[in-house]
Parts: structure tokens; sequence; C-alpha cells
């Protein structure tokens, strides 16, 4: 009885031996595309039979698992400088984008009512806008009543690469946001209460009343939470929609930016939404282990086909434009073997 | 021992039995010492950068590098501190009552219901507490049966800022916005998780005091209520106190339900209802992005802060338990 168990268990060993054999990749990082990135390996998988596994521990931890090279590739959110890529050996491209949506919770205003300034709005988040009839806010908004609630400051209180690109947009829009608080993918927030991950901060705005939050645009869709209409550089209000990013991130110039490190904030364009990222991927650019490194490149070569663009329209990602694909496959032929010959096949 | 009159293959099974659970105890110690040495190891950078001002510095500002632990110890002191003291009380009213007051066939039901609610996870908790204790701590609830309200529990939190206005310190402590989440909330949910394991725990000390002590003072006319502050409690007194010491090492560690609930401001604590941050809630929302060496170093001199935070007072413990043995002699 004990040895045939002590058998089944050995046979199943081999078994899965057999199966960690097949090229599995394996990548770490970034939590913003990891409902797309397995998506994009289930139906990899049972295209190819290579499955990826990538687990979703953080920009940081990419970042430092990549430099460790426990992985084949690491994920981040924020793209990494130049001078920092070339310094650890690493090359980086984007993958898809995402737009960040203001999102409030006014009673009897609805979705899309409140227009705001990306001056009101850095003042609101530095917390000098304290209520929501306040004149700055009341003379954007002619027509709409609102209520005389405190203003709710919800942000994140982890680390992530949301609040990265919506800081890097407050910086880029107000000169004393950018002394006093800065961007990163933590800041010292100077008002307000964090809720953990973008499902953390949607809860607490749908439970605030008088709330104002930041989420990525999907989970303000999922939550049906009421976005801000933002204005843009070229001074129009926008709502946020695939076609607004989409027309922001047509405006962004990949090809003067070194190691694709371009944050699509404050674009120009009557339709484009202001805060818009991408999300990276980092690779060594010396391969001690090439036939993984092909593995990798021939995974993100298929994911940007036009089917796996579907399926990051369907989950409110947005596929990075043809031209800025052709760059990217480009920039793959830098990456050679420890010999120097081009790992790209 | 007479170990000449046993035949040397048990010597030799007793040999490799001592060594072996020798083995597992000194594992323990070599654990913690590992533990330590690579949490100083990991904080190295933070130690160096900061020194003790570290501790005594409230900026936390991961773009400008300033890293400082003030706000977070007193967090987690004053959430602790609160859910002590609502769960004491309560707690030591469960064991008396499961001991001394309920009706036998009550018992055992009583305290597997309430065991059962050390069982549950943290993160239940948490979510418990941010979806369905803030809302009404914020704004009430009223109970329905059918279409008819039956009563309405109030709004605790504005309930008690009003009620508490203008008195000379207490008003502070009550005074604030209420989000229904903050050290309050985050106190009161620690509460109901510690509160299984320091009533088992009284309950069980309470349990072995023998019987022949209470029926003594209870044929010398002592009531219920004499009887277990005169004879039960003092007899069962470093067991109660290691029960409450369980307690609070739990709470001041606890994450997940803290993190939910507890707002994650690092703004100065102004009043109770006040959003705030924890040891144990800024690790767990931080670590994962802390990329820059000093962001990472300061994270884990926090996490080396909360480790000798809970060694002192379990030490505490652990020294007043022996004077309070050396005193009156009693064993529990």
């Amino acid at each position: 009885m004990y040895q045939s168990l002590g058998r089944k268990m050995v046979a199943i060993a081999i078994m899965s031996l057999g199966v960690a054999h097949a090229a599995d990749i394996t990548g770490a990082g970034a939590s913003f595309p990891y409902p797309l990135y397995s998506k994009w390996a289930e139906v990899y998988k049972q295209k190819t039979g290579n499955g990826l596994n990538y687990q979703s521990i953080g920009s940081g931890g990419g970042i430092k698992q990549i430099q460790a090279k426990t992985v084949d590739f690491g994920a981040s959110d924020a793209p990494m400088k130049p001078e920092e890529l070339s310094k650890h050996g690493l090359q980086q491209f984007p993958t898809v984008m995402g737009g960040v949506v203001p999102v409030y919770n006014l009673p009897g205003v609805a979705a899309g009512q409140v227009k705001l300034t990306p001056a009101v709005l850095a003042d609101i988040y530095l917390g000098k806008i304290k209520s929501w009839n306040d004149p700055a806010i009341a003379a954007l908004n002619k027509g709409v009543t609102l209520p005389a609630l405190a203003i709710n400051i919800v942000r994140r209180a982890d680390g992530s690469g949301t609040t990265f690109i919506f800081t890097n947009y407050l910086s880029k829009v107000s000169p004393e946001w950018k002394s006093k608080v800065g961007e990163g993918t933590a800041v010292a927030w100077p008002a307000g209460i964090g809720g953990k991950g973008n499902e953390g901060v949607a809860a607490y705005v749908q439970r605030l009343k008088g709330a104002i939050g930041y989420v990525e645009y999907a989970y303000a869709k999922k939550n049906k939470l009421s976005h801000v209409a933002l204005q843009n550089k070229d001074g129009a209000y926008v709502h946020p929609s695939e076609e607004s990013f989409k027309a922001a991130a047509a405006y962004a110039d990949w090809k003067n930016a070194p190691g694709f490190y371009e944050i699509l904030t404050n674009e120009p364009g009557k339709n484009s939404w202001p805060i818009v990222g991408a999300t990276f991927v980092l690779m060594h650019k010396k391969q001690d282990k090439v036939a993984n490194a092909q593995e990798v490149l021939k995974f993100f070569d298929w994911a940007y086909s036009a089917e796996a663009d579907k399926m990051a329209l369907d989950l409110d990602y947005i596929p990075m434009p043809d031209e800025v694909v052709a760059q990217i496959k480009a920039s793959w032929k830098q990456m050679t073997d420890t010999a120097g010959t081009i790992v790209l096949k | 021992m007479p170990e000449k009159a046993r035949p040397p293959r048990f010597q030799l099974a007793d040999a490799v039995f001592f060594n072996l659970t020798r083995g597992a105890a000194f594992l323990v110690l070599a654990l913690l010492t590992g533990i330590i040495l690579s949490l100083v190891h990991g904080s190295w950078d933070s130690i160096t950068h900061f020194g003790y001002k570290f501790i005594f510095s409230s900026s936390w500002d991961p773009v400008a590098e300033e890293f400082g632990a003030w706000r977070p110890i007193q967090g987690t002191l004053i959430t602790s501190f609160i859910a002590l003291l609502i769960a004491v009380p309560v707690s030591f009213g469960i064991a008396l009552f499961l001991t001394e007051l309920a009706p036998a066939w009550l018992r055992r039901p009583l305290g597997i219901a309430i065991e059962l609610l050390a069982g549950i996870p943290s993160i239940i908790y948490g979510i418990w507490g941010l979806f369905v204790v803030a809302p009404i701590l914020m704004d009430g609830l009223p109970i329905k049966l059918g279409e008819n309200v039956l009563f309405t529990i109030p709004p605790i939190q504005p309930w008690l800022t009003e009620a508490t206005s203008g008195i000379p310190l207490i008003g502070k402590l009550f005074d604030g916005p209420p989000f229904g989440i903050g050290m309050f909330t985050a106190g009161l949910i620690l509460a109901i998780m510690i509160i299984p394991y320091i009533a088992s725990v009284m309950r069980d000390v309470f349990e072995i005091v023998p019987a022949m002590l209470k029926e003594s003072a209870y044929g010398l006319g002592a009531t219920t209520w004499e009887v277990v502050w005169n004879v039960v409690l003092p007899y069962t007194r470093s067991g109660v106190i290691g029960g409450i010491m369980l307690g609070l090492g739990r709470a001041l560690g606890e994450t997940m339900a803290v993190t939910f609930v507890i707002g994650n401001s690092y703004d100065a604590i102004e009043s109770l209802f006040h959003p705030g941050n924890s040891i144990a809630s800024i690790l767990a929302n931080e670590f994962a992005e802390a990329s820059a060496a000093l962001h990472y170093g300061a994270l884990i001199e926090m996490g080396l802060i909360l480790f000798l935070i809970t060694f002192v007072v379990l030490s505490c413990s652990k020294l007043l338990l022996l004077r309070l043995q050396k005193g009156d002699g009693s064993h529990s």
C-alpha cells in the first residue's frame, strides 16, 4: 500500500519535471498589467504549448528580480530612466497603455458632470480647496448644484504605478505640487486617506460622501464610479474613454525618447485625455539564457498581434500604436548573448 | 535514573532522541538569531543614514527619501491599547460567565463559538470592518424586520463627537471627521480579533481554581463577585496576565485587518477618529513597490522596531509574572 503510494508520488514527480521542461518563461513585477498578462499567457499556452509564469509582486519587486536575474523579464509601471537602464545593463519597452481617472462621490451629481482644471485638481490634492462648493470649483461648473460637502481626498496607500502616473501629471501641471510633493510610486501626500490598491481607493470613494480619488480606468468602469471631466492641455474638457486615451497616445514622441522613457501625461490634442501611462517590460541587454530570452521576445511579438490587441481592449487596456511597435521590435535587435550574437531570430 | 539497568540499544535510542529534541529546541534559537541578523543587515542603509533619529522623526517622504518611524510606532501602540481597553473587560466577562454563571448546557457551545472566532482569517475581519462596521460607525444602521424598523443603531462616531465636545481632553479624543475608518475602528476590530485568545486563556485558568477554595469562600458567605474578585482572580493572576499579553502580542503585529480600516495616513494624529497607520500596515502597503535602497532599508528597520517592541512587551510580561510568582507562590 505504502509502496504503491510511493511509486505514484515518484511518477507524479517525474511527470511534473516533464511539464517544467516545456519552455516556460518567468516574469515578475507590476500589478497593473497582471490581468492582461495572465489572459495572454493562457491563450498563448493553448496556441503554442509554451507557458508564462507571471507574478504580480509590484514594480519595485519586478525591478529587483530582473536585476538579480531570478526571472526572464521584469515589469514596471514607471519607466526606468535611460541612465538607470545602462547602469544595470537593462533595456525596456512599453507593452500596453492605460488611463488614470479622477472619480468622485457626490449625491445628486451625475457622472462626468463635474468639470475640473488641472490647477484645481492639484489644489484639491494639495489640501488647499477643502469644500465642493468652493468658488474655484463652482466657477468651472455653472449650472451644476454642488453640495456643501467637505472634500474627502482618497489616494493610494501602497506604492503603485498608478500613483506614479497621477503624481507625474500633477507635477507637470502644478509648479507648487512639483516643489512640495513631486512624483513617485509613493509620495508624501499633503492630505487625505489611503486605500490599498485600486480596489481599496474605489471602495473608499464609494463609501465616503464627498470623496475624490483616482483609479485605473478599468476600476472606474467596473465599479461605476463617477468620473471627472478634465481639462486637457488644449483647454478642452474631455471624458475618459478608449478614444481619448488613444488620442493622447498618438501625440507621444516615442521616437525621440531614449530607452522608451516616455510618460504620456498632459499630452496636447483637443481630444486627448491628460492622464495616460504605459506599462513596461525590462530585460537584460546581455543574455546568459538565450533560449529563454528568445521565448520572451516571441511571446511579446505575439502580444503585439491583432488577436492579442483585442484581448487588451476587452480588458480596457490600450494597445501600442503600430509605428511604436515597429520601433520596439527594432530595439530588440540590441539584445545579444554573452558572445555578442543577436538573440532575436 | 537507573540507566545501567537498561539494554544498550535503548541507550543509543535515548541519545538519538535527546539530540533530536535538543536540535529542535536550538533550531528555534538559531531561527530567532537569523531573523534579527537579517533584519539588521537589511536595514543597515537606513540605520547608518538616519541613526537613532529614525525612531522620533515623523516625516515619511519617499520622493525626498526622508523616513521616520514615529507616526507608525504611535499608531501601532494606540490601536493596540484601544484593543486591550475593550477586549480585556469583555473577555473577563465572557470567562466569568462561562465558568461561574452559565448553566452547564450552555458552556460548551458558547466556549466553542468563541474559539471559532479565533479561526476566522484576519482579512475577513478587514473586509467586514471596512464594509460593515465602518458604515455603521459613520451612519448608524436601522434593524428591519420585513418593512418595520425594529430599532436603529445610532451613528456612533458623530454621536460620540457631539456628546464629548466641550469636555477637555476627552472631547479632543473623539473629535474629527466621522469617516468610519481610522485609529478607533482599527482598535475596535483588533479588540474583536483578540477577545477569543484572551477569553479562552482566562476561562481555562479560571477552571483550574480548586473547587475547595471557592466552596470555602462561598461557605463563609461570600457573593459570586467576591469569590471571583478575592479568590479566583488572585489565584489565576499570572495566567490572566499571560492571556492578555498573548492578545497584545497579536494586536501589535496584526496586518491585514488593520490595513483595511486604519485609513493609511501619515498625518499627525489629532484624534482617535483620525486616519493613521501602524508599522504592520505600512509594511503591507509599501514593501512591494519600494525600489530605492533607503526606502527599502527604512521599511526593514520598521520591521526590526516592531520585533523589538513585541520582544520588550513579552519580556516585561515575563518579568511581571516572575515577580508575581515569587510574591505569592501561586502556580497556574
